[in-house]
């Protein structure tokens, strides 16, 4: 019997991710990864892109993680793990290994899965592995001081595009990686937020246990980067959730599922506004940024909800 | 910080063996506030042991009972008190009254230097 869903359970299972790591007070990827892993019973094998999670929980001679854990590059943390997963059937089938229901997960920062990673990913995927890889998306190169990636909002300043005289933050709408991995017609694709817990671990749940290649895209703030207090992360997280920038969905073998709809769907100067990266947008001058935002945000949302038949 | 080891006792391709050795290490000095446990309101929902980005909530698993915070790893995020249903009610409470019952918070976030002034230590 898996361990139920609720706090009160989940506390007395060992924990997974030890403190003492380096990473930011206040960080949403640690969150993540123990909401995560709090989730699976079984054993767990993970490998880790190169990023602020890797960087920070394995400084010499220090590890926090609990796991057997392997770090190759920046942009092979799927191959990596699809690899690991390889071998230990392998070793399965030579009867070298005894046989368990090992998951295999792989973690990435946007950088490392948007950009960096995503040829090592989508060929893992399509080669069919039964491992889960989870982006925890941030929207920036956070690790090395804020630079901007493919997963950066429209709008947004970061130290390469400086909202300055010449441009008002990066000039580029981010990539739909979810609806990418969806596209590579998997068993399992999800996008969650820590702010839902619940539902990230019963997708989690799903993930690892669809029987192929699963993947998961989970907003993870980065207080830094996104220019708030540290006891703002999962109060600015669920405003995402709720203006409709972060959608909680599922594709479950094609299957397209809404899984939290927001009560009201807040307007998106609400999620803006509480973040310094994007303070300058409320200047007038580039008050018609929000408005091009917003429209963006309405379009994919509608579509969103078209193709999981809620329209 | 232990001594540095010569290169023939580091383990092949600079492995570390000892799974979750990083407690050794103090993140706790870090820390500009820091949080104070109410325990007479706790309600044991254990939302910040759920939530804290430093697995620095410590839980008696056998009475299930939240026991305070792990302060040599705590970095003072303030995470806790921000997902805490109990300090959500008292606030509320606070916004209807125009008065703020510091005392009746589940768990209370303190500047470092002025523990003293809020009657602590």
């Amino acid at each position: 019997m898996a361990t139920r869903l609720a706090p009160k359970e989940l506390m007395k299972q060992p924990e997974r991710l030890a403190p003492g790591h380096r990473l930011c007070a206040g960080c949403g990827a640690s969150i993540v990864v123990r909401q995560m892993l709090a989730a699976i019973d079984e054993p767990v094998v993970i490998s880790n892109a190169t990023g602020c999670l890797e960087v920070a929980t394995t400084i010499y001679p220090y590890t926090s993680w609990r796991v057997p854990w392997i770090h190759n590059a920046f942009e092979n943390s799927a191959s990596t793990i699809s690899g690991v997963e390889a071998a230990y059937r392998s070793l399965v089938r030579q009867g070298k290994m005894e046989e368990k229901d090992v998951k295999f997960i792989g973690f990435g920062g946007d950088g490392g899965t948007y950009d960096i990673g995503l040829q090592a990913l989508s060929g893992a995927v399509e080669r069919g592995h039964q491992m889960l890889y989870v982006c925890y998306d941030n929207g920036a190169y956070m690790n090395t001081g804020i630079q901007r990636s493919s997963a950066t909002p429209f709008g947004a300043h970061t130290t390469t595009s400086p909202a300055g005289k010449k441009i008002p933050g990066k000039q580029q709408f981010r990539k739909d990686l979810t609806r990418i991995m969806a596209a590579h017609d998997i068993p399992y694709v999800g996008q969650a937020a820590p702010s839902k817990w619940r539902d990230l671990m019963e997708k989690t749940r799903k993930a690892v246990n669809c029987g192929g290649p699963a993947f998961m895209n989970v907003l993870s703030s980065c207080n830094r980067g996104w220019r708030h207090a540290t006891d703002e992360t999962l109060e600015i997280t669920q405003l995402g959730v709720d203006t409709c920038y972060w959608p909680l969905y599922e594709v479950e073998d094609g299957e397209w599922r809404l899984t939290y709809k927001p009560r009201e769907k807040l307007p998106i100067e609400e999620w803006l506004k509480r973040q310094g990266r994007f303070r300058h947008l409320f200047k007038p001058q580039n008050r018609h940024l929000i408005d091009e935002k917003q429209e963006e945000i309405d379009r994919k949302w509608e579509e969103l909800l078209e193709r999981c038949g809620e329209a | 910080m232990s001594e540095l080891k010569g290169w023939k006792e580091i383990p092949i391709g600079g492995m570390i063996l000892d799974a979750g050795n990083s407690v050794e290490y103090d993140t706790g000095d870090w820390r500009a506030f820091r949080p104070v446990f109410g325990e007479a309101e706790c309600i044991n929902c254990f939302q910040c042991w759920l939530n804290c980005p430093d697995s620095s909530i410590l839980v008696d698993t056998e009475k299930e009972e939240m026991v305070g915070f792990d302060l040599k790893h705590c970095k003072g995020c303030g995470i806790c008190a921000s997902v805490c249903p109990v300090n959500a009610k008292v606030k509320k409470k606070a916004e209807d009254e125009l008065e703020k019952d510091e005392a009746s918070l589940c768990i209370r976030i303190i500047e470092e230097g002025k523990l003293q002034e809020a009657g602590y230590e």
